[in-house]
């Protein structure tokens, strides 16, 4: 079980490794702001980050059956708090469907929120430049509902989550590019 | 259907390519404080088609104040409107400033179709204007009047002069009178200053109204000219506010949880078209502005937003995504079945109709390029009318003629005007940061 939450990890991190990668390959001169196109990517919620314990999932035949539980929840832990150093998610033009590489980082969002009832999160839905600006904001909106439904869903509830749409107006990359497009259609969770 | 629509836009595109040969003013806002930003008109091509008038530079008599002329003024108007092509001054064979001295012959020799000529006189702390217009096909005088204003406001003076022009020579009422709001965007070492403003309609004249950090969205003007309402984000979420001019009073009308979005006065100014999600997602709701009272108009689970009433005041237009994609809808009543308007491509929103009730402006997609088109209602004919391709916001000008709309220029939002039908252009860019989502002022008598 381990190690295919492991495999599912090292997928989810490739796979959002590939939309940071989409914007080397596209026309990104307009995006000099940043440095590389993975910080930009970082910059906006860490979907780079390669965190956890490494060494947890060891386990040894000297372990007793109460150790290797522990180390295995520890393992776990780890593993949910390292999905959840990933807070920005993705969206094609004019949808506002989650996309499947997104699931298990927003159930591990919503796990630790139905385990810290104290804890708050505020959902910033956001749309790229193309189209119209209140229908963007609408549609920014409707991003950030999709998201607190499946926190609610699975876990989280409604007293914690808060959403608010800015539509178009705070791009996390300026530019008119497809690649500057795909990072500005997203969620970002803010933790509070 | 949606394949005639399409041939139908194609043709649209054609005529526009014909009338392409038109002329091109560029406006820059000059740097320096944004608070007394100035827009400059440079004009880079002249009209050939445009109707031919000669504007003489108007006698002077007493202290004048020196500045921008009245009669430059006027003739920066005529051709604004792309409508007409007034004739430079130093080609002209002779100055008269009254009507006895027009030698028609003269001015039939310079192929001039109008020729208008006036006096300024200072009495006090008022400058009177008196102005007259001939036809000199007819030889014939068609305008003649008196019109004053403080020493100065010779701005507002020479406006009223073009209207009045314009009118005498098209029948329609001129709307140089009127006044334009828009939003500026300054990102200074990544810091957003988002700026509400007010200016004449060539962009003279710019005052800051409201400045914020947080995003400012949709003026939208009142009826009598007198207040905006608008979004702003200034309390960290969206709110809509109505804002008395004169005085600078701001009343926040509607603060939601959720969207509070997309202002639309109603033709009394009695109430707003606004868009709410506070029962779930975006709707379309009438707002009564004395006793706050809502009234819920649409009801789906789709997108609805972006309403605006047409022209008889009781049925509306709005944006919708029920269809799959953002489409134009009409009802006609509070109370109707929505009707959808527009077919031609996946994406049409933000309607803006004309106020007599003929056509019907908006964005379309087309392409992977954003266009402003707009639909004949009685026909049900598409036009698309502008050929840049990150076209936002149309806002149409009180008299029908003329069309403002928010548009890309290396990277920057710039305004540009277009005649209605997708004629003559000019924009205005400002010189850092974006200027958007212009709304053009009733004309105020």
């Amino acid at each position: 079980m381990n190690v295919s939450a492991h495999h599912k990890l090292f997928a989810m991190v490739m796979s959002l490794g590939l939309i940071a990668g989409c914007s080397s390959t596209g026309e990104t001169t307009e995006d000099g702001a940043y440095g590389s196109d993975v910080s930009a990517v970082d910059q906006e919620g860490g979907s780079t980050v390669y965190g956890g314990d490494d060494d947890g999932g060891v386990s040894s035949s000297e372990m007793s059956e109460e150790q290797r539980r522990e180390a295995e929840a520890r393992a776990a832990r780890a593993e949910e708090a390292a999905m959840r150093e990933i807070t920005t998610f993705y969206f094609d033009f004019d949808t506002s469907e989650i996309k499947a590489d997104a699931r298990d980082v927003l159930v591990a969002h919503a796990r630790f929120l139905q385990a810290n009832p104290g804890q708050n999160v505020r959902i910033e839905g956001h749309a790229d430049e193309r189209g119209t600006k209140e229908y963007n904001l609408a549609l920014g909106e409707r991003r950030a509902n999709a998201i607190e439904r499946f926190l609610i869903v699975n876990g989280a509830s409604r007293g914690q989550t808060e959403t608010i749409s800015y539509g178009e107006e705070k791009p996390a990359v300026m530019g008119s590019s497809e690649s500057a497009w795909a990072q500005n259609r997203r969620v970002e969770l803010v933790f509070q | 259907m949606g394949n005639q629509m399409t041939n139908r836009s194609t043709t649209g595109i054609t005529r526009i390519g014909l009338a392409a040969a038109w002329f091109l003013m560029l406006v820059v806002m000059t740097a320096g404080n944004p608070a007394n930003a100035e827009l400059l008109i440079r004009i880079t091509e002249g009209a050939d088609s445009a109707i031919p008038v000669a504007v003489v530079p108007f006698s002077e008599s007493g202290q004048i104040p020196s500045g921008d002329k009245v009669s430059n003024i006027v003739r920066d108007d005529l051709t604004m409107s792309g409508e007409f092509k007034p004739l430079p001054p130093e080609k002209m064979l002779s100055l008269p400033s009254k009507g006895d001295e027009v030698y028609f012959r003269d001015w039939r020799l310079l192929g001039q179709r109008y020729v208008l000529v006036g006096q300024l006189t200072r009495t006090g702390d008022k400058i009177e204007a008196r102005y007259e217009l001939f036809d000199v096909n007819r030889e014939e005088r068609i305008l003649g009047a008196t019109a004053s204003s403080s020493v100065n406001s010779t701005r507002s003076l020479a406006h009223h002069i073009s209207d009045k022009v314009y009118e005498a020579i098209t029948g329609v009422p001129g709307a140089f009178s009127t006044k334009l709001a828009y939003v500026t965007l300054q990102r200074s070492g990544g810091e957003p200053m988002y700026r509400l403003q007010v200016s004449d309609v060539d962009g003279k004249r710019a005052r800051v109204r409201l400045e914020s950090d947080e995003p400012i969205l949709s003026p939208a003007w009142s009826p009598d000219g007198k207040r905006l309402a608008y979004v702003s984000f200034e309390t960290g979420k969206p709110a809509i506010y109505i804002h008395e001019l004169s005085s600078g009073n701001r009343t926040r009308v509607a603060d939601f949880r959720g969207l509070n979005s997309a202002p639309a006065w109603s033709p009394d100014g009695r109430s707003l078209l606004l868009t709410l999600s506070k029962d779930g997602n975006a709707e379309v709701y009438k707002m009564d502005i004395q006793s706050r009272s809502l009234k819920r108009l649409t009801n789906h689970w789709s997108i609805d937003t972006e309403p605006t009433w047409d022209h008889t005041g009781k049925g509306f237009f709005f944006t919708s995504d029920r269809s799959g994609g953002p489409q134009i809808y009409h009802k006609s009543s509070e109370d109707a079945e929505p009707r959808r308007i527009t077919f031609g491509s996946r994406y049409n929103a933000r309607p803006r109709p004309d106020d007599d009730g003929k056509y019907v402006y908006y964005v379309h997609q087309r392409d992977q390029a954003f266009h402003i088109a707009r639909t004949n209602l009685q026909t049900e004919e598409e036009t698309i009318l502008t050929r840049t391709g990150s076209d936002e916001s149309p806002s149409v000008s009180p008299n029908g003629r003329m069309l403002i709309y928010a548009t890309k220029q290396s990277g920057d939002s710039v305004l540009t005007v277009i005649a209605a039908d997708g004629g003559a252009a000019y924009s205005l860019p400002a010189s850092e940061g974006d200027v958007r989502e212009p709304a053009w002022s009733p004309i105020v008598k």
